[in-house]
């Protein structure tokens, strides 16, 4: 690591120092340290993971799974790509994807903000939990599948299965849906989906037009069984 | 879980250096795949009656210049390179009378793969310690197909590791696990197709050949695939001038390519192309679920 000045930022190259020994100095008490930069993730899993303390994370280059997963407090910058399950069960703080996120980008996430630019990959905010995420670009197949609370704000299409078996999640979608999954519906645009979706937009610091996004919700009609639907939905 | 590697040169000056290049990528795959690793790779076709025969046999003691004598005595001319467990054999005579020849004088030797331009290498072990044991750095070439694999339906031996090859020139390697493939095979070998092991890649790799040598072009039989092929893969194919990948639909396997005007590279993750030449500025694209991606040389 390179503390640089008395003053507040620290950098570390992943060519020379490992994931572990970066993750501890994160997950440790950080002083006047309040910007870490990250050089040369070139891929590796489970970069700045686990960081549970408001600290600003730059991390420059393409990474590999699980990157800033389990974050709380820290605002974490993704200059690259990010490999299958970027902000994985996200409880608070910011996450800002460059580039395009693979598969199951923010699963689970409790809550704070994902913000992909490009893509994101299938399975986008699986099992969400209460996490918001914006994505620029397209999401792939199944995405939001079982997600029960949050919101997932995606501005380009949306792919196959969308929403399927939603709980109480919201999926407000401005392109093309390919199709819907079992119990997810088109609902009507509320102000207060309006005003969400322009503060999300906000937040990520995308110009959108919130009117242009459909809402997609829960029919709630899986919520209990029934026996009569003979195991089609 | 298992890697995949593929690398497609386009810049000729390049072909020197295929070697050199792929190695890293194949041990960046370790954690992914650590019993076994393999690799194909492909290079200028030799001449039209000729065939190149990748041999392998597990015996470290085994006697290659006495198996080069007998194949002189009993087929003529003919050159046999030998590196470690392994050697190629370029020949003008008929290679299905060379494998039947071997089947019945030297049984512990496999045939591991037929053609003009394939060359294939696999066994067990560290990707690192197999990529050493047969120098990969120095291999050259226009492309190239590998794997590190971590067996989950079938036991760790150099017959089960990937490449899979079947007729001449074609290999496919796997990461997934296949649904059908006991039913696939039981198909296939009505058709008179042979098997030699109990992976279910097998049974993909015989599948596409099956229809290749039915008259079918690569897209057409890749079609068929996301039909009759049932599970998960992401499969990256090598043939004498093409490489070809697809995923299955729910892209349950992760890939991602980069491509430059000098390469194409493809792996399971990025960090086995984070040391390629100019990575920075390439094209780096995860390709989507049950989609054809095909680059010729």
């Amino acid at each position: 690591m390179n503390r640089q000045g008395a003053v507040s930022a620290a950098v570390f190259d992943l060519k020379r120092t490992s994931v572990r020994e970066i993750n501890q100095f994160l997950h440790h008490p950080l002083g006047n340290v309040t910007h870490v930069t990250i050089e040369n993730p070139d891929g590796a899993h489970n970069v700045a993971v686990g960081v549970n303390q408001p600290v600003n994370i730059e991390i420059r280059g393409h990474v590999g799974y699980y990157a800033a997963g389990m974050n709380k407090h820290a605002s974490v910058q993704i200059h690259g790509n990010a490999g299958p399950g970027v902000a994985e069960n996200m409880m608070s703080g910011r996450i800002d994807v460059k580039g395009f996120a693979s598969a199951s980008a923010g699963a689970s996430a409790h809550g704070g903000l994902l913000i992909i630019r490009q893509d994101g990959g299938l399975r986008c905010g699986i099992s969400l939990k209460g996490g918001d995420i914006v994505v620029g670009g397209n999401v792939g197949s199944f995405s939001a599948f079982m997600a029960q609370a949050g919101r997932l704000v995606v501005c380009g299409d949306a792919g196959e299965a969308l929403g399927d078996s939603l709980y109480e999640a919201v999926i407000y979608v401005r392109g093309t849906i390919k199709s819907l999954g079992a119990d997810a519906r088109i609902e009507p645009m509320s102000d207060y989906d309006s005003a969400a979706v322009a503060s999300l937009l906000g937040q990520a610091g995308i110009s959108a037009s919130a009117r242009d996004f459909k809402r997609i919700a829960s029919g709630r009609t899986l919520y209990h069984w029934n026996a009569d639907a003979n195991q089609e939905y | 879980m298992c890697g995949i590697v593929g690398l497609l040169i386009k810049n000729p000056d390049l072909r020197e250096h295929l070697g050199e290049l792929m190695v890293p990528m194949l041990i960046g795959m370790t954690e992914r795949g650590s019993d076994s690793a393999g690799m194909a790779v492909f290079s200028a076709p030799v001449s039209e009656g000729d065939r190149k025969l990748s041999l392998y046999c597990t015996d470290s003691k085994f006697d290659w210049p006495k198996l080069d004598a007998s194949l002189h005595a009993r087929f003529g001319m003919l050159s046999l390179e030998i590196q470690k467990n392994h050697a190629i054999l370029q020949t003008a005579a008929k290679p299905v009378d060379i494998r039947t020849w071997l089947r019945s004088e030297y049984p512990e030797v496999h045939v591991l793969s037929i053609g003009r331009a394939i060359d294939v290498y696999k066994d067990v072990g560290l990707p690192a310690a197999i990529a050493s044991r047969y120098a990969f750095e120095t291999l050259r070439g226009t492309h190239l197909v590998g794997h590190t694999r971590m067996a989950t339906e079938s036991a760790v031996t150099p017959k089960n590791a990937h490449p899979y090859t079947a007729g001449e020139d074609w290999c496919l390697v796997h990461n997934g696990s296949l649904a059908n493939p006991h039913s696939l095979k039981r198909m296939l070998e009505k058709h008179g197709i042979q098997f030699e092991s109990d992976c279910d890649t097998e049974a993909a790799c015989r599948y596409l050949d099956w229809r290749l040598q039915g008259g079918e072009d690569l897209e057409t039989a890749l079609h068929h695939a996301f039909r009759d092929i049932d599970g998960f893969f992401t499969f990256l194919m090598g043939t004498q001038d093409k490489l070809a990948l697809v995923r299955d639909p729910f892209a349950c396997k992760p890939a991602i390519v980069a491509e430059t005007d000098e390469y194409v590279a493809i792996a399971s993750e990025f960090r086995s192309l984070a040391h390629l030449p100019n990575i920075k500025s390439a094209h780096v694209f995860e390709p989507k679920p049950a989609q054809i991606y095909s680059w010729s040389v």
